[in-house]
């Protein structure tokens, strides 16, 4: 019952919120020619041709959108276009359609063990209750308007209600005709909603570990629901869609450091702040209960994100190939780093330490990982160890905030880490795009900025609607049986 | 007869329930208890947060003896449990009234 309020609330909104940014177009317009370097006129079969997927397309401005704009035309498309069947190279889609795969494995069951794992016993179903039920709110909203409002041509800000229930994303057979993203054009745009959408998916699941073992179940869906159509959309909007604000100020985010990890990070601290602390957090032990749900957790989420970040190529090709081997090196100096890190400080490598570690460099690399080269993955790797231990333990007790299973510590701070450092590291032989740390700066602030806020004023009002918290005694007692009715023995 | 009850660290079980069987006890009763002590509990932490630990597990045992065997039952424990280090434990030894056999119906030192 209360999902479909949150859906019909939601729509509500962004209509309202398509109002102000349809100002925003009117005053943004400049029509230019709008093909950018790589993408040749007709997008050849060979992977090499496809135009890079993410930021670095960006100077190009947009072109009123067109949802149904002719096949044969002849720039590279800047609105998803219908073609023949033949336009799609086989390898690319095959590898898109594995990456789907693994990036939804990130989330169900991947976060689920990772979070599940860190909490108390009396939690456990009802933190992998969160991730498995964002799974599929977000899937639902995705369709409805997320995808449409995150990477249709529009604004600088947001973009359109044309693919609204993705309307007007086609599949003729016997044509021989389909639609395809102007982001991804050899593969089917049904596969490119897909693999954003579990993006949409994880992004507020990271979440979840700030404010984990204590939030009730329906302002969770309210809060994630509002917030992925709110604040997803927009920010994945802005960084990936070429018409997006950052993309045109070209910010380099390959596979979401930004509009993923910085984004979810923040609203998480801000989560944990509103909430408030855990009752008897900094007096009773809150030990993760079962270390080896979340090992296994750590190492889906590992090999999943072969799919977040080679896949974020949205080819089979030597880009590709890159993605997968810095996130694979980043990920373990990452690990030891914090490992070693952990060791000298607290005289005990622990098994949460190597996991988190893990996590840590798998979030620094992705904003990174389609521009930088070996040099690279290793300075963000040791970079992020470091740093995050450093946030999940010394910055954390010196705040005093309550950021349970460290999804600010971890994913805000490691994705700024790998941020900034991927305007230092990235090599213009492999992304074909110039970096500044000033402009990535700039980039994290604003998400930042915006991120928090709207988190901010979202909690507050559902706050005052439905209450945030459970009660003392529910939590005490364990929310899974106060609010799932359920128990591990 | 005497009851003798012991809170020793837990993992120095073994030693003691060996050298207690050594000098001829004939059976002990164990219990996995918590508790504190002289250095009441202290604050640990844990990934950042701070926790305070005001029970430290420790193990109890029980031993019914004839009453000349006290002192070298006492020994036994206290040679066995002891680490030198804070939180060895106690012995507590109790004037022992009656003890029966259920099997048997046996009562007094016949029964232990």
């Amino acid at each position: 019952m209360k999902q479909l309020f949150a859906l019909i609330a939601s729509v509500g909104i962004l209509i309202g919120a398509l109002g102000i940014s349809t100002t925003v177009v009117a005053q943004d317009k400049a029509a230019t020619p709008a093909a950018t370097a790589p993408a040749t006129a007709t997008p050849a079969p060979a992977p090499a041709a496809t135009p890079p997927a993410a930021a670095p397309a960006a100077d190009a401005k947009a072109e009123p959108p067109k949802a149904d704009a002719p096949a044969a035309a002849p720039a590279a498309p800047t609105a998803p276009v219908l073609v023949g069947a033949d336009k799609i190279n086989s390898g690319d889609t095959a590898w898109m359609l594995s990456s789907v795969a693994l990036v939804l494995l990130m989330t169900i069951p991947g976060l689920a063990l990772f979070y599940g794992g860190m909490v108390r016993k009396k939690n456990v179903l009802a933190t992998l209750m969160q991730s498995f039920a964002i799974t599929c709110l977000i899937t639902i909203l995705w369709v409805i308007a997320g995808y449409s409002l995150a990477f249709m041509p529009g604004g600088s800000f947001i973009g359109s209600l044309d693919r609204l229930f993705l309307n007007g994303m086609l599949f003729q057979k016997d044509a021989a005709k389909l639609t395809v993203s102007h982001l991804g054009v050899t593969i089917p745009e049904s596969v490119y909603v897909m693999f954003q959408a579990t993006f949409a998916i994880i992004t507020p699941a990271l979440i979840a570990g700030a404010f984990a073992e204590r939030m009730k179940f329906s302002a969770m869906l309210w809060f994630i629901g509002l917030w992925s159509i709110l604040v997803y959309s927009p920010i994945a909007h802005m960084m990936w869609e070429p018409t997006g604000y950052f993309a045109a100020m070209g910010v380099l985010d390959f596979a979401g450091g930004t509009v993923v990890h910085i984004n979810a990070g923040i609203a998480g601290l801000v989560c944990a702040l509103v909430l408030g602390k855990r009752i008897g957090y900094g007096k009773e032990s809150m030990m993760p209960h079962n270390l080896t749900l979340t090992l296994i957790g750590a190492s889906l989420l590992w090999v999943g994100w072969f799919g977040f970040n080679a896949g974020s190529a949205v080819a089979a090709d030597g880009r590709a190939g890159m993605a997968m081997l810095v996130t694979q090196l980043a990920t373990a100096v990452a690990a030891m780093s914090w490992m070693f890190a952990e060791w000298m400080v607290k005289g005990k490598p622990s098994v949460l330490g190597i996991a988190s570690g893990a996590v840590a460099g798998l979030v620094a690399i992705t904003p990174a990982s389609g521009f930088v080269g070996v040099t690279g993955a290793f300075v963000i790797g040791i970079a992020a160890g470091v740093i995050c231990f450093w946030a999940a333990t010394s910055l954390k007790r010196m705040m005093g905030y309550d950021d349970s299973l460290d999804a600010f510590g971890v994913h805000c701070i490691g994705g700024i880490t790998g941020a900034i450092l991927t305007g230092v590291f990235n090599v213009k032989e492999i992304s074909g795009a110039d970096a500044s740390v000033m402009t990535q700066v700039y980039a994290v602030l604003a998400t930042l900025v915006y991120s928090g806020g709207v988190s901010f004023i979202l909690l507050k009002v559902i706050d005052m609607v439905v209450g945030l918290r459970v009660s003392e005694e529910e939590e005490r007692e364990g929310l899974d049986v106060s609010l799932h009715g359920e128990r591990v023995e | 007869m005497k009851l003798v009850t012991a809170v020793i660290k837990p993992f120095k079980l073994d030693e003691v329930r060996e050298a207690l069987s050594a000098i001829g006890v004939q059976g002990i009763t164990v219990t996995e208890v918590k508790g504190f002590g002289r250095q009441k509990g202290h604050t640990e932490l844990y990934r950042g947060a701070e926790y305070v630990v005001d029970f430290l597990p420790k193990v109890k045992i029980e031993a019914a003896i004839k009453s000349d065997m006290l002192d070298r039952v006492i020994e036994a424990i206290e040679k066995a449990a002891n680490t030198g280090k804070i939180g060895d434990g106690k012995i507590f030894v109790f004037e022992l009234e009656q003890v029966v056999r259920i099997r048997t119906g046996e009562t007094g030192a016949d029964a232990l």
